[in-house]
């Protein structure tokens, strides 16, 4: 969010402002407690992952200390999992991947389902059948076996794990902005544009899809949160690049061991569990911020 | 108005619908297939450790592989039609038959934690709804938000730990005890025992969800005019509620349930593999290891089956719950 745009008094001002949008959107959100813990927790996350492996410089799949060696009972705070990895490491270096992952997946899922609603929503008739048909189908489509036979048969690498994530995940980003484009198609403003002259393409991007934004950031907040699950899901089935470390790979790996060390699948799935934690709690405080409306529920 | 007419041409639409999703399955399962680098015959002779040129050739021609694509896929439909999916790479048996044999399982876990979720879920949201700012209406909010983010064969795992070490008292791994001489009854018993942490594990995100989303839907029919009216004319608020309102308020959650029921069964994967429940998941992982394409192409297409089927379903109960759109 635009930080730098928050204001440093908290008082009102005595006269009344205007003020923009995003700028209201943000007051609201600041004021959003679980919003704003979400929004802390998700910072640290990132900052862990980005800068994370130069403060701690603990190869994350070398073997560093005796094998199951529980939390806190050595120097590697998180203990060792069962071929002496440092857990620790693990998680800071996995979390790179799964949060990197987790944002080209959401991207795509993003691209393809925007174009799609967009394009349906705005034409409507037979586009409208066609491109919807479509979504019907992948809908239909068990989106995790759909994932793993992609992966399977295009080789795991990182790459083909989000494009598979991205092109089985976007049929709820469609159909929002269909719906809102169905909406948004009829107001004043449009016609306004289209009377003046301004061609399709114009009316689609220009026009109509900034004014759709507010929903579609809420959903793609979502989505990238089920992203980074739905990676942590195709990781720990052993569908991910076999050299890079993630949550859910951690989690498959030390899986057979968990009666000797309940650590080493245990971390793992708290970070994944705080990290999407945190996405949904800033994506339901954006939801509040666009819709105040809705609040009071 | 139900019009028998309409009805019928709704139905046969409906019907047409339902074809071409599965054909368009089966044609994107036959693409994939072509379109993967490599084909089951250089799979084949990787595993018998290499063969001649002709020996290759003369395989494509017996695999038909050197046809162009239009005809190997008439084939493969052909084959599809006569109940035919090709052949398990690593078990060597008729698809067909393989993933028929693990159905069951999945079926009964799928929709006896779906069941649950559902029937929970609503309660949840109807209880909550009434009173908004009551510790359960909170605590429905917080459980909504745990189950969107808890990894799914995480939360397993926590329940196995849970149950094998601090209360050993739910069997952890597979369906059954492996005795069936015992009688049905402690069979069916035993299978129960199994079946409870499988499906206390996906039910669980799926109360998550399914009491979020009726506690939503129940908030906006309470708000409704129709209700206002029902509370004045003097109904009980038990009749409020329960003829009046939760008729409305069910409609998404009857939605959901059928829009969902793929990521179910994507879910039950994880969780089949976690509790090596020996349903369609478990299947889908051992051939993901044994890289066993023609096997992981007839699940995907009976799971579709499944989630089309479950859809038709939930058309139907829409139209009993919803007297309104009969004729649609």
């Amino acid at each position: 969010m635009n930080s730098k745009a928050a204001p440093d008094q908290t008082s009102p001002p005595l006269i009344a402002e205007p003020t923009s949008p995003t700028r209201q959107a943000w007051l609201m959100f600041r004021g959003n407690l679980s919003a704003m813990a979400g929004l802390v927790i998700l910072l640290l996350i990132l900052f862990v992952a980005i800068l994370g492996p130069s403060l701690y410089p603990v190869s994350p799949t070398e073997m560093v200390w005796m094998p199951l060696t529980p939390p806190g009972a050595s120097e590697y705070w998180l203990g060792t999992d069962y071929i002496g990895r440092d857990i620790l490491a693990g998680l800071i270096n996995g979390g790179r991947v799964t949060i990197a992952i987790g944002l080209a997946a959401a991207s795509i899922t993003f691209v393809i389902g925007v174009t799609i609603g967009a394009l349906a929503g705005f034409y409507g008739g037979w586009v409208d059948n066609l491109l919807m048909r479509v979504t019907e189908f992948f809908q239909v489509l068990p989106n995790l076996l759909f994932a793993m036979i992609v992966v399977m048969l295009f080789s795991a690498s990182l790459t083909n794990v989000a494009i598979a994530i991205g092109i089985v995940s976007w049929t709820a980003t469609a159909r929002l902005t269909r719906a809102e484009f169905m909406r948004i198609r009829e107001m004043e403003y449009v016609k306004a544009e289209r009377a003046i002259g301004a061609r399709n393409r114009r009316l689609i991007w220009s026009v109509i899809l900034p004014n759709a934004a507010p929903p579609l950031v809420v959903v793609s907040a979502l989505s990238t949160g089920s992203a980074i699950l739905f990676e942590a899901g195709l990781s720990f089935l052993g569908l991910s690049d076999p050299n890079a470390m993630s949550w859910g790979r951690m989690i498959g790996d030390n899986r057979p061991y968990i009666l000797d060390s309940w650590w080493g699948v245990t971390f793992p799935g708290v970070a994944i569990f705080l990290t999407v934690l945190a996405i949904c709690l800033v994506g339901d405080g954006l939801n509040d911020a666009f819709n105040p409306k809705l609040r009071q529920r | 108005m139900a019009f028998p007419g309409l009805l019928r041409a709704a139905i046969v639409r409906r019907a047409c619908n339902v074809l071409l999703l599965l054909l368009a399955v089966l044609v994107l399962n036959f693409s994939l297939i072509h379109l993967a680098p490599g084909d089951p015959v250089e799979a084949l002779v990787g595993e018998m450790g290499g063969a001649t040129p002709e020996l290759i050739a003369q395989l494509r021609v017996q695999y038909g592989l050197d046809q162009p694509f239009i005809v190997q896929l008439m084939v493969y439909l052909g084959n599809v039609v006569q109940g035919d999916l090709g052949v398990s790479t690593y078990y060597n048996r008729p698809v067909t038959a393989l993933v028929l044999e693990r159905i069951g399982p999945t079926l009964l876990l799928v929709t006896s934690s779906l069941f649950s979720a559902i029937v929970l879920g609503t309660l949840l949201g109807v209880f909550s709804a009434q009173r908004r700012r009551s510790p359960l209406s909170h605590l429905v909010t917080v459980l909504s938000l745990a189950g969107f983010s808890a990894p799914v064969f995480w939360l397993g795992i926590m329940l196995i730990l849970m149950f094998s070490v601090a209360i050993p008292i739910l069997p952890i791994s597979g369906m059954s005890s492996g005795d069936s001489s015992q009688g049905i009854w402690l069979y069916c018993l035993d299978v129960g025992q199994h079946l409870v942490l499988p499906a206390l594990t996906l039910a669980l995100i799926y109360l998550a969800f399914y009491s979020r989303l009726s506690r939503t839907s129940m908030i906006d029919v309470l708000d409704a005019d129709y209700v206002r009216t029902a509370r004045a004319k003097g109904l009980s608020q038990r009749q409020v509620i329960y003829k009046h309102a939760l008729r409305n308020a069910i409609l998404p959650v009857v939605t959901f349930a059928g829009l969902q029921f793929g990521q179910v069964l994507s879910g039950a994967v994880l969780v089949e593999t976690v509790f090596a429940w020996p349903g369609l998941g478990t299947l889908a992982y051992e051939s993901i290891l044994r890289r066993d394409a023609p096997t992981l192409l007839g699940i995907l297409f009976f799971s579709a089956m499944i989630v089309i089927a479950m859809n038709v379903f939930t058309d139907i109960v829409y139209r009993l719950v919803d007297p309104r759109i009969k004729a649609r």
